[in-house]
């Protein structure tokens, strides 16, 4: 114990004996941890910002989106954090009543595929929840719900109590069929192979052959293509419509940087930032940057209509949409 | 343990005793206290009755997995302490791998094998029998037993391991059948050691989370630690997230008092660490058996993890650069956390021989076991966080809690053989007025190194491996190994995933391989 402690302090002594040296005004950005990965948006990011901000831009992570809010809470007014990043639609209601974040006071152009305003919260990247198939074992993917559960097809799924792409596709049923919910939740229950506890499980028992398809997002096939140079990968479109996630930013009340924060949040909004999230993030920008989508994002399915239930009703109704759905699976 | 002579001078004896209370408090505070300091920032809660069903879910399958991994321990421990055969001792290490590899990881492993599209199915198919299906209670029992079984066999091991071998010599000597070996031998010592396998196991898969999930097919398949992630991560709910984890405490404190009840000690005297003899009235039959649960329990437990290293290979050429500021990271945990837990489980076991209340320093040692790891990084969160920013405690942070929560394994092989020295060689280390540094220097530590290897084997391994609760603390700069597989898995780069768990696995099992082999090296027993 004492040891640790002992270590822990030369540490942390370490740390700001090494951070002396600049005199810039450190900002201070909480995100999830794959924004900041090597291979995600954070350093291009950060390169960016600091070009222009005369600051020293700081990630702060925090495993995905619902731990960041889980983090910004336990910190309360204390949180070192300036802004937070990351956080989805589902989580906003939550945010806000925790009555931590700020407004951000800017009017910022999106090109969403729905009409979205926060006066806490600004949108920096989007995707279409949808189920992903590899075209060479499935030639005619179902085309709704209801022909997927008609259907022998094997599918993943990410538990809504535990991660945010599960909690989607249950607010994505919800806002498809209402009431009849229970009853699609139950006619899907023998296609689904397993849940489990986040994204990255489902897709990768995915692409190990454990099933035909795994909810994922529209623009996953994209990856594949980008960066594998492999087509095989693509996304069933659902007559219903696609559920949306959008991704926001938000400034803290008690962040010792404001203007900066403003500065780093406008900057999220711009052509250098939203040009940089389409091939790191694997997300459509908030805003098309002027140079259009990379090539390859042309091939992936546009859905027909486009579903959101509002953040503070998807808070109301999301205890009872998860009941409905244990109901429905454990018979 | 019938003397008392063998207890006195173990060391400096009130000193031991104060060392070994110092160590219980810091695993009391560690562990209730963090539940203590979630519960101060909780607003109340009661328990649901789908809270009702993961209850009886997680005690389910933990008590199933317990059950079938000591009982296919004995057989192949069994095996494995009777038989001399060319590259024993390296089985006796790679078998211990499993209990490494970090848990989703290991799942991918699994479902390679009995996954859907795995290596059985594909075998079923072509025999043109029906495919058989991992998810579901069985899936969830099945892999914890992969993850158990080598703990189990390790810890059973052992125990044949104690019997002297001058009990095998009067045993053939009396032209014993291998039933009178299993009726006056063995089965004593099953009696003793089972009991406190099934707890260890039984507790450990009590707070199963990922591997119950995936494997479980589906909501049924909830434990109560998914109760507390959800709590912790989405609901915001630290009131249930606390209450939660009392009820886990409470089970577990359950599971001790009927392992303490069943477990019956043993003592076979002193021997003259002579080197193990042929097993007496072995026949052709035991041979077979023998045989059999060799071949299947590697076959069971190794083919996982040859598929996980095929399945890394190709990325190893591209491995990401954020590897080896990672690996560093890695080793610097455990060896942080290596020290930590050997030093507080030495003092512990001295002082639990001791004597005064070695009940209840062997309670406080079984607590982290019962320890949620969500709650105790939780709860250091809420206490460590006014005092300086998280990002910056991320290294000693996890070692400390991976050093808590490896100790109850490290004391569990240090005790016994700690004891063992002390029943045996006690009295004539006491009669020759060896007591204190001396005592350990020339009776104590010889004795105890090879358990000592092994522990510190263990401890690093599950520090390299475990993600614990860096997650929670992680900065920018602060991530794992275990970490950055689960970053790269969630970024679509599953090759890179892959090269990067091969590598996690090398470096643990290497770390772990070369502290278990220096304990064992010149020491037959």
């Amino acid at each position: 114990m004492k040891s640790s402690l002992f270590a822990a302090g030369y540490l942390a002594a370490a740390t700001m004996a090494s951070a002396e040296t600049p005199v810039l005004p450190i900002l201070n950005v909480l995100t999830y941890d794959s924004f900041v990965a090597e291979w995600g948006p954070g350093p291009a990011v950060e390169k960016a910002f600091e070009a222009i901000c005369a600051c020293d831009l700081r990630f702060v992570t925090a495993g995905d989106g619902a731990a960041l809010l889980a983090r910004i809470k336990l910190e309360g007014a204390a949180s070192e954090a300036d802004v937070v990043l990351g956080l989805d639609t589902n989580l906003t209601a939550a945010a806000a009543a925790s009555g931590l974040f700020a407004p951000h006071g800017q009017t910022l152009a999106n090109d969403l595929p729905i009409a979205y305003a926060d006066p806490l919260f600004l949108p920096f990247d989007w995707g279409y929840f949808a189920f992903v198939y590899d075209k060479t074992k499935l030639a005619t993917p179902p085309a709704s719900f209801e022909a997927l559960a008609a259907s022998d097809l094997k599918i993943l799924i990410q538990d809504p109590r535990a991660s945010t792409p599960g909690l989607g596709l249950l607010m994505w049923v919800k806002a498809a069929y209402g009431d009849r919910a229970g009853e699609i939740w139950a006619g899907l229950a023998d296609n689904i192979v397993t849940v489990t506890p986040g994204w990255s499980e489902a897709y990768g028992l995915f692409l190990e052959g454990e099933a035909d398809m795994v909810l994922s997002y529209t623009t996953s096939p994209a990856y594949h293509l980008i960066a594998e140079d492999d087509d095989t990968k693509a996304a069933a479109a659902f007559d219903e419509g696609h559920y949306l996630q959008i991704e926001v930013a938000g400034k803290l009340a008690a962040s010792d940087q404001p203007i900066l924060a403003d500065a780093f949040l406008a900057f999220m909004g711009s052509d250098a930032a939203q040009s940089i999230i389409p091939e790191t993030n694997w997300m459509y920008p908030a805003k098309r940057p002027s140079a259009g989508l990379p090539a390859g994002f042309e091939t992936l399915i546009t859905p027909v209509k486009s579903l959101l239930i509002p953040a503070d009703q998807a808070e109301a109704i999301r205890a009872k949409a998860i009941e409905e759905w244990q109901t429905a699976l454990a018979k | 343990m019938a003397n008392g002579a063998g207890k006195i001078a173990v060391g400096k004896s009130a000193a031991i005793t104060k060392g070994g209370a110092v160590v219980a408090a810091a695993l009391i505070l560690m562990c209730l206290g963090t539940l203590a300091a979630v519960l101060w920032r909780a607003e109340g809660a009661g328990l649901t009755s789908a809270d009702l069903s993961a209850i009886r879910f997680s005690v389910l399958q933990a008590a199933a997995s317990a059950a079938v991994s000591v009982l296919l321990a004995v057989p192949l421990a069994r095996a494995l302490a009777r038989r001399r055969f060319f590259g024993r001792t390296l089985l006796i290490t790679l078998l211990g791998a499993p209990f490494l590899v970090p848990v989703i990881v290991a799942v991918m492993g699994l479902l390679a094998i009995f996954g859907r599209a795995g290596l059985l199915n594909l075998g079923l198919e072509a025999l043109g029998l029906p495919r058989v299906s991992i998810y579901g209670f069985h899936g969830v029992v099945l892999a914890h037993v992969f993850f158990n079984l080598p703990l189990a066999v390790r810890i059973l091991l052992q125990g044949w391991q104690a019997i002297p071998a001058e009990r095998f010599r009067l045993a053939a000597a009396l032209g014993f059948a291998p039933a009178d070996v299993l009726r006056h031998l063995e089965r004593p010592m099953l009696r003793a050691v089972l009991p406190g396998a099934a707890l260890v196991i039984f507790t450990l898969c009590l707070s199963s989370f990922a591997v119950a999930l995936t494997l479980g097919g589906g909501p049924r398949a909830t434990t109560v630690e998914l109760g507390i992630y959800q709590a912790l991560r989405f609901d915001f709910d630290l009131g249930r997230a606390a209450l939660l984890s009392s009820v886990q405490f409470a089970l577990c404190a359950t599971a001790v008092l009927i392992s303490l009840r069943v477990g019956a000690p043993t003592h076979f005297g002193g021997g003259l660490d002579r080197a193990a003899m042929p097993w007496p009235g072995l026949g052709r039959a035991s041979l077979v058996q023998d045989a059999l649960a060799i071949g299947f329990g590697a076959a069971f437990l190794i083919s996982p993890l040859v598929m996980l290293v095929a399945r890394g290979v190709p990325g190893l050429a591209d491995l990401p650069m954020a590897i080896w500021p990672a690996l560093l990271r890695s080793l610097l945990v455990a060896a942080l956390s290596c020290a930590i837990t050997m030093t507080a489980a030495l003092i512990l076991a001295a002082a639990i021989i001791r004597g005064p209340f070695a009940r209840a320093l062997e309670l406080a040692a079984m607590l982290p076991l019962a320890t949620s790891s969500l709650v105790l990084g939780t709860g250091l969160f809420i206490t460590l966080q006014p005092l300086i920013a998280a990002e910056r405690l991320t290294l000693p942070v996890t070692a400390l809690v991976n050093a808590t929560l490896a100790l109850p394994f490290a004391l569990r092989i240090l005790l016994p053989a700690l004891r063992l020295t002390e029943a045996d060689f006690g009295r004539l280390a006491t009669s020759l007025s060896l007591t204190g540094v001396a005592r350990w220097r020339w009776v104590i530590l010889p004795r105890l190194r090879p358990p000592m290897g092994f522990a510190a084997g263990l401890v690093a391994a599950l520090s390299i491996g475990d993600l614990g609760v860096v997650a929670l603390f992680a900065g920018q700069s602060g991530v794992t190994l275990p970490l950055l597989v689960q970053n790269l898995m969630g970024s679509y780069q599953t090759e890179a995933a892959a090269a990067v768990a091969l590598v996690l696995i090398l470096v643990s099992f290497t770390v772990f391989g070369a502290l278990d082999y220096g304990g064992r090296r010149d020491a037959d027993t």
